[in-house]
């Protein structure tokens, strides 16, 4: 009938070219060590600009003096003084916060009840800077650990509860209705199928959560305490004592970094199941 | 056990959606709905179900319900509503977990719903892992794992391409051989339908009323395709649709 080649021979006229490739990329891939490189090469740029004098002394601390601070920090002790105070605050306040966080968002996500009620005063505290509120616990709560835990659990309260009852109320209803056509419980369809469902937001929320209870522990440390990171900050920037300041602050990266890394253990741990 | 619907009307809001709807479905039988889209198929599944109240009238039902049976009236759902944090083994057990049971009974009653369905060999795999003709095979061992006195289907098949509809009508043929069920399958599809209903339904547009009822008796084992008696059961029902189809068109232009 024609001619055409119908097998698969490649045409050998010689303006044939590949189609365009445009399906790449919105996709995220796991790049190991790219983040630490980055890091590593701007420590490296500040180490060489502070020793050929481009950058003054003043201006930034040269990151090997840094490291010899840490260096004294460790064999004095003092770096756990600090770190075992700030960290038990953090693990204890942002525990009470996420707990008592993800109840409340839970019950805002299923009960109408809770959400008229509750959904406009989480909204009025969202917005509160809440280091503000620290004189306020500190009568409260006292001026020990008491007012820190206050502070840290509803500054990580607020954006877990808004999060939660968000995640809840984006769980596929045809599971939820699905679980009640199969008459399982109540309680089996909040523990088997919202809950699960809503692992995913709730722990993004988790994120700004824990990063912001890192922000609030340095602040209520620098209002009163005798130790922790906050309290080392302070004193050393009083003193013009940029390396140990920057000693302080890299404490605080590595805080962050650690905690953002348990959470993303834990997602690729708890939610493996998504495509 | 039967059940009735007895004179069943719906609306929402100002839109009626049933109008009048009486219909008996028998123990054993596989009834089949079908109708112009929007026309109510999936609300009356849901009323038949208990997820829906009606405005007006009643479902009901008569005669025991099978000693063993954990959810008398059971939904198998277009979109499968599988868990996807749940292996296949851990979906089917998910309606189990909720009864008294022993385990040892339990995780019989997993291996032999997966065994009739064909999965035994995918029972630790994640739905993602599936194809969809598998999701739905998970989905109907969910569903015959309680033992349901009435499986309510709505568009099982209707996410899946030819090939695999075809093998799961064949299964489902196969299974209801093995041990008739009473089911009420809504469904588009109508080779689906004279393939699968010992009675199908033709709903009106809406609001849906029953337009007529079909009744072909050659047995489920027996239906081929190209068979001329189901071909004009087929001409015949797509004969009304059409002209329900129709209808509704012109209604449209009239507005
Ligand atoms: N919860 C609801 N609230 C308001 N209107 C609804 C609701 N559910 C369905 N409807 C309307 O009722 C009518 C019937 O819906 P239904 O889903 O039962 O139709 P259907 O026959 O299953 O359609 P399809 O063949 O497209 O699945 C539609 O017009 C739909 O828009
Ligand atoms: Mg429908």
């Amino acid at each position: 009938m024609s001619d055409l080649p119908l097998s698969g021979q490649p045409p050998q006229r010689d303006d044939a070219r590949p189609v365009p490739f445009r399906g790449g990329g919105f996709k995220p891939v796991r790049v190991r060590y790219l983040g630490a490189a980055v890091i590593v090469a701007l420590i490296l740029l500040v180490e060489w600009g502070t020793r050929t004098g481009v950058i003054s002394n003043l201006t930034l601390p040269r990151p090997s003096d840094v490291l010899g601070t840490f260096h004294d920090l460790w064999v004095t002790g003092m770096l756990w003084e600090h770190l075992i105070p700030s960290v038990t605050r953090l693990a204890v306040g942002s525990a009470l916060g996420v707990s008592t966080g993800i109840a409340v968002g839970v019950m805002i996500g299923l009960f109408s009840l809770a959400r008229a009620g509750l959904v406009p005063l989480v909204a009025a505290i969202f917005p509160i800077p809440k280091i503000a509120l620290l004189p306020l616990f500190v009568i409260w709560f006292g001026i020990d650990e008491g007012s820190k835990y206050a502070l840290i659990a509803l500054g990580t309260f607020t954006p877990t509860v808004v999060s939660t009852y968000g995640a809840v109320d984006n769980v596929d209803r045809t599971l939820i209705r699905m679980g009640q056509s199969f008459g399982l419980g109540w309680w089996s369809i909040v523990r088997k199928i919202v809950l699960p469902g809503a692992l995913p937001g709730i722990l993004s929320g988790l994120r700004i959560g824990l990063s912001i209870g890192i922000i609030l522990l340095v602040a209520a440390e620098m209002l009163g305490a005798r130790h922790g990171i906050g309290a080392y900050i302070l004193e050393a920037g009083s003193l013009y004592d940029l390396e140990r300041l920057f000693a302080g602050v890299v404490i605080l990266s590595a805080l962050g970094v650690l905690t953002s890394g348990v959470i993303g253990w834990a997602e690729r741990r708890l939610l493996s199941w998504r495509i | 056990m039967d059940l009735h619907l007895d004179r069943i009307s719906h609306r929402y809001g100002r839109v009626e959606v049933l109008s009048d709807i009486s219909l008996t479905i028998p123990q054993g039988r596989i009834v089949c709905i079908v109708g112009p889209s929007g026309c109510g198929k999936s609300t009356l599944l849901r009323m038949i179900g208990g997820l829906e109240r009606p405005d007006q009238g009643a479902v009901l039902q008569q005669g025991e319900v099978p000693g063993d049976c954990l959810n008398p009236l059971t939904f198998v759902f277009q979109d499968f509503a599988l868990l996807p944090w749940r292996t296949v083994a851990g979906n089917v057990a998910l309606v189990l977990e909720d009864h008294a049971l022993p385990r040892a009974q339990r995780e019989r009653i997993v291996a032999d719903v997966l065994a009739r369905t064909k999965l035994t060999d995918f029972r630790d795999a994640l739905p993602k892992q599936l194809s969809g003709g598998m999701k739905q095979r998970v989905a109907i061992a969910r569903a015959l794992a309680v033992n349901p006195a009435v499986m309510l289907m709505d568009e099982p098949l209707s996410a899946l391409d030819a090939q695999t509809r075809e093998l799961l009508m064949d299964d489902l043929v196969a299974l209801w051989t093995r041990a008739p069920f009473t089911a009420v399958y809504v469904t588009h599809n109508l080779a689906e339908a004279v393939r699968l209903g010992h009675r199908i339904v033709v709903l009106s547009r809406r609001p849906g009323r029953i337009r007529e009822v079909v009744s072909i008796d050659t047995p489920l084992a027996e239906r081929r395709a190209g068979d001329p008696a189901l071909e004009a059961h087929q001409a015949r029902l797509w004969q009304l649709m059409r002209d329900e189809a129709e209808a509704a068109d012109m209604e449209l232009s009239h507005v």
